[in-house]
C-alpha cells in the first residue's frame, strides 16, 4: 500500500533537462521508480538517454499525460518559472505534484495552492521539499532511496536531512513512506494529511513525525492525532536553540515573537500523548522500543 | 527582509497610501532642516527595525525646527533593545481623531492571506489581541481574488473603521502584493481631525524569495544592521546566523543544523558551558571550497573554542565531504587552530571516516553519533584546548 505513491505510480519530471532535473531522474530511476517522460516545451519531442533508457520529453504535462498515463509529477523548475509549471500541472489534472524546487516567492506558492485548491484534483507536496519515497516501491523526489527498506514506519518531516537521519537510525525496521512536506511557510501537504493517511495505511504500524519552529502546523497536528489517530506517534521538533526573529536555514523557520517555539510545539505534541524525542537519536530510540516490544 | 518605517513610508507613497510629509535625517542640523522644510510642528522617530521605540523615548514630539534639532540629539545614537538609532524620520505632526490597526499578513496555517483590523488602534497588536480580542477582525483573502474596493469594505465593515478606510485598504494590498510582502502593518492608520486618512507608522516584511524580480529592493540591504561574521558569511553565500555560545557548528540541511544546535546546547549546558556559537548550513552539495568557506568564517569567530561538523551524507557522499573538510584545511593552513570534530554518516560513510582517519590531522576528532560528537566538542571547548 504505502501513501501517496507506489509501484504503479507514473512519474513525470518538469525540468526533467535541467541539471538537477537530469541526476534526479537518473536516482529515480535507479531506484525502481516508473519515470515515464519529462516536460519541457523547448525541448518536445526529444528523448533523453538514462544509461540505455530513453525517455520522452513532452511539451507540456497534459500531453505527458495523455501519452504516458502519468498521475505524478516531480518539478525540478527555477524559482521564477515554478508558478506557471505548478499551475500547468494541476490545469492538467495531475493527481499529485511534489516541488522540489527551493526559492519560490511565497505569493506565487500562495496562488498555485489557491489554484490546486479549486480543481480539487491534484495533491500539492512541497515547495522546497526533499519529495515523497516509499522504499521499494517508487521515489518522487531527491530522498536517497538506499538508505533504508520497505517496512512499516511512516515518516512526515518539513527537514530532508533530518528525514534521512530518522531513517537511517531506523533503517533495519524500514518505512512503508516517508513524506517530505518542506521547510517553506505556505506548503501543499500538511503533517495532518500526512499522518491521517498513514493511519488508514494497513502497511503502517507506527508513525514518526518530524516538525521545526515556524507557524503551528505541529500543533495543529498534535490536536489531529490525539483526536483521530489510534496509531502509535513518536514526535521530533528542531530549533529550541533559535533566536527569536531569525530565519533558520528554511523561509519558514522563525520563531516570531512568543509563536512558533520549539518548546511549545513539544509540549503540545506531549499533551496529545505523542512520545518525543529530545534529539533524533532518541526519537529513534522511542520508535524502536515501541517496534520491538 | 524587513524595512525601516521610511523605507515602508515610501513605498505606501509609490502605491497612492497617504502618509504625512516626511524627511529622513542622520543629524540634529539635517533634522532641524527637515522640520522647516515641512513647516509646522513635527514629530521625529527614530529609525530602528524593532518594536517599543515610543515607551523608550524614540518619538518626540518638537513644536518647532529648534526642538526637532534637540530631539534628534536625543535619540541619535540611542539603544533601542540592542539597535542603535543612526537615523531619524521627521515628518509633520497630525492632530489625531482616532487611531485603527491594520495589517496584510501571510496565514501560514490556512495556506492564505489575512486582514488583520481593529478600532483598537496604537498599542501592539499582541496587546490588542490579548486584551480586546473581539476587537480584532481577522478577514480571510483568497490568493487568487485579493483585495478589491467590495472585498476592501468587507473587512472595513468586520473591523468597524469607517468607510473612508476602503480606498487605502485597496492601495495598502496593492503594496502587499506588487513588492512581495509578508507583512504590511500600519499601526496606528489614523483619521485626523479635518477626516483624511493617514497612515503614520509602517512595518513592511519582503519575501527574500521574491528578490529576482524586484531590484529596486536592493537598495533597501541594511549596512549597519548584522553582526561582521554574518556579513561575511553573506558574502560567501553562505547561511549563517550568529549566535552566542563557544561550539561552532556546521551541518547540512537546515532541519539538521538546527537539531546539531539543540544537541550541542544541551551537552554545553551540562558541562557549564555557552553553547552553540553559530547556524551554518553548508547545504546539500558541500564542495571542498564551501566546507573551506564555512570553517573560515566559524573559526574566525573569536569566541569559538570548539567545532563540530555534523553531516549526513544523503546525495552528497560522505568521502566528498571527507575530502572537502582535508582540503578545507590546507587551505586554511595555519587560521584553523580550534579542535574540530566530525561525524559522518549516511552514504559512503566508511570511506569518508577513512579519509580522515589518513588525514590524521591533529585538529580533528571522529565521532560516531551526532550526541557523541556534540559532548565531545563541549568538553573540549570547556577544556579550553
Amino acid at each position: 500500500m504505502a501513501i501517496f505513491l507506489n509501484e504503479g505510480s507514473r512519474v513525470v519530471v518538469q525540468g526533467m533537462t535541467g541539471s538537477e532535473g537530469t541526476k534526479h531522474t537518473r536516482r529515480m530511476l535507479a531506484a525502481g521508480t516508473n519515470v515515464v517522460g519529462g516536460v519541457n516545451a523547448r525541448k518536445a519531442g526529444l528523448s533523453v538517454d538514462f544509461d540505455g533508457r530513453s525517455l520522452p520529453v513532452f511539451g507540456d504535462v497534459a500531453e505527458a499525460m495523455a501519452k504516458t498515463g502519468a498521475d505524478v509529477s516531480v518539478l525540478f523548475v527555477p524559482p521564477r518559472f515554478a508558478r506557471d509549471a505548478v499551475v500547468e500541472a494541476v490545469d492538467a489534472g495531475i493527481g499529485m505534484a511534489v516541488v522540489i524546487t527551493e526559492g519560490i516567492p511565497v505569493h506565487d506558492t500562495a496562488a498555485f495552492w489557491a489554484h490546486a485548491v479549486r480543481s480539487g484534483r491534484t495533491r500539492i507536496v512541497g515547495p522546497n521539499c526533499p519529495g515523497v519515497i516509499s522504499p521499494g516501491k517508487a521515489n518522487a523526489g531527491i530522498i536517497p532511496a538506499d538508505i533504508t527498506k520497505p517496512g512499516g514506519i511512516g515518516l512526515v518531516s518539513k527537514s530532508g536531512t533530518l528525514t534521512y537521519q530518522l531513517m537511517h537510525e531506523l533503517r533495519d525496521f524500514g518505512f512503508s513512506t516517508c513524506v517530505g512536506i518542506g521547510g517553506d511557510p505556505i506548503v501543499g501537504t500538511t503533517h495532518i494529511d500526512a499522518i491521517a493517511a498513514f493511519e488508514e495505511d494497513p502497511d503502517t504500524e507506527l508513525i514518526v513525525m518530524i516538525g521545526e519552529i515556524g507557524g503551528d502546523a505541529e500543533e495543529r497536528a498534535a490536536e489531529f492525532v490525539r483526536d483521530n489517530v489510534s496509531k502509535p506517534v513518536i514526535g521530533y521538533v528542531a530549533g529550541f536553540t533559535a533566536p527569536e526573529g531569525r530565519t533558520m536555514g528554511h523561509a519558514g523557520a522563525i520563531v516570531s515573537g512568543s509563536s512558533g517555539t520549539a518548546a511549545a510545539k513539544q509540549e503540545a505534541l506531549e499533551a496529545a500523548g505523542i512520545r518525543v524525542g529530545r534529539t533524533p537519536g532518541e526519537a529513534a530510540a522511542l520508535a524502536r522500543a515501541l517496534l520491538e516490544a | 527582509m524587513d524595512l525601516y518605517e521610511h523605507e515602508a513610508r515610501d513605498l505606501f507613497a509609490a502605491h497612492g497610501v497617504p502618509v504625512s510629509a516626511g524627511l529622513v535625517a542622520t543629524t540634529p542640523e539635517e533634522a532641524r532642516a527637515a522640520a522647516t522644510a515641512i513647516g509646522g510642528a513635527v514629530v521625529v522617530k527614530a529609525q530602528v527595525k524593532t518594536g517599543g521605540r515610543g515607551k523608550a523615548g524614540g518619538v518626540r514630539f518638537a513644536p518647532s525646527p529648534d526642538d526637532a534639532a534637540s530631539a534628534a540629539d536625543a535619540v541619535l545614537g540611542m539603544d533601542i533593545k540592542g539597535h542603535t538609532v543612526h537615523k531619524v524620520l521627521v515628518t509633520a505632526a497630525s492632530e489625531i481623531a482616532q487611531e485603527y490597526y491594520f495589517s496584510f499578513l501571510l496565514d501560514r496555517a490556512n495556506r492564505t492571506f489575512l486582514a488583520m483590523a481593529s478600532v483598537e488602534g496604537g498599542v501592539e497588536i499582541e496587546e490588542i489581541a490579548a486584551s480586546t480580542p473581539s476587537a480584532l477582525a481577522r478577514v480571510p483573502v483568497d490568493a487568487l481574488a485579493g483585495v478589491d474596493l467590495a472585498k476592501a469594505h468587507e473587512i472595513v465593515a468586520a473591523a468597524g473603521l469607517p468607510v473612508e478606510v476602503a480606498p487605502v485598504v485597496v492601495a495598502l494590498w496593492e503594496v502587499f502584493v506588487t513588492e512581495d510582502a509578508t507583512l504590511v502593518e500600519v499601526n496606528p492608520l489614523a483619521r485626523t481631525k479635518t477626516g483624511e486618512v493617514l497612515a503614520l507608522d509602517g512595518k513592511v516584511t519582503l519575501d527574500d524569495n521574491a528578490a529576482f524580480r524586484h531590484p529596486g529592493h536592493a537598495a533597501f540591504a541594511d549596512d549597519h544592521a548584522g553582526d561582521p561574521l554574518e556579513r561575511a558569511a553573506r558574502e560567501k553565500g553562505l547561511n549563517y546566523v550568529k549566535l552566542d555560545g563557544e561550539i561552532g557548528v556546521i551541518g547540512n540541511g537546515a532541519g539538521l543544523v538546527m537539531s546539531t544546535l539543540d544537541v550541542v546546547a544541551q551537552a554545553s549546558t551540562e558541562l557549564g558551558g555557552s553553547g552553540p556559537a553559530n547556524f551554518l548550513d553548508i547545504g546539500g552539495g558541500a564542495s571542498a571550497q564551501v566546507m573551506a568557506d564555512g570553517l573560515e568564517v566559524v573559526l574566525g569567530d573569536p569566541g569559538v573554542r570548539s567545532v563540530v561538523v555534523n553531516v549526513f551524507g544523503g546525495i552528497t557522499a560522505c568521502d566528498a565531504v571527507a575530502d572537502g573538510i582535508v582540503r578545507a584545511l590546507e587551505i586554511l593552513g595555519d587560521q584553523a587552530r580550534k579542535p574540530i570534530v566530525v561525524r559522518l554518516d549516511g552514504n559512503n560513510v566508511d570511506e569518508g571516516r577513512r579519509i580522515l582517519k589518513t588525514a590524521d590531522h591533529p585538529l580533528i576528532t571522529l565521532a560516531d553519533t551526532m550526541d557523541g560528537a556534540a559532548h565531545q566538542a563541549a568538553s573540549l571547548a570547556a577544556q579550553g584546548v
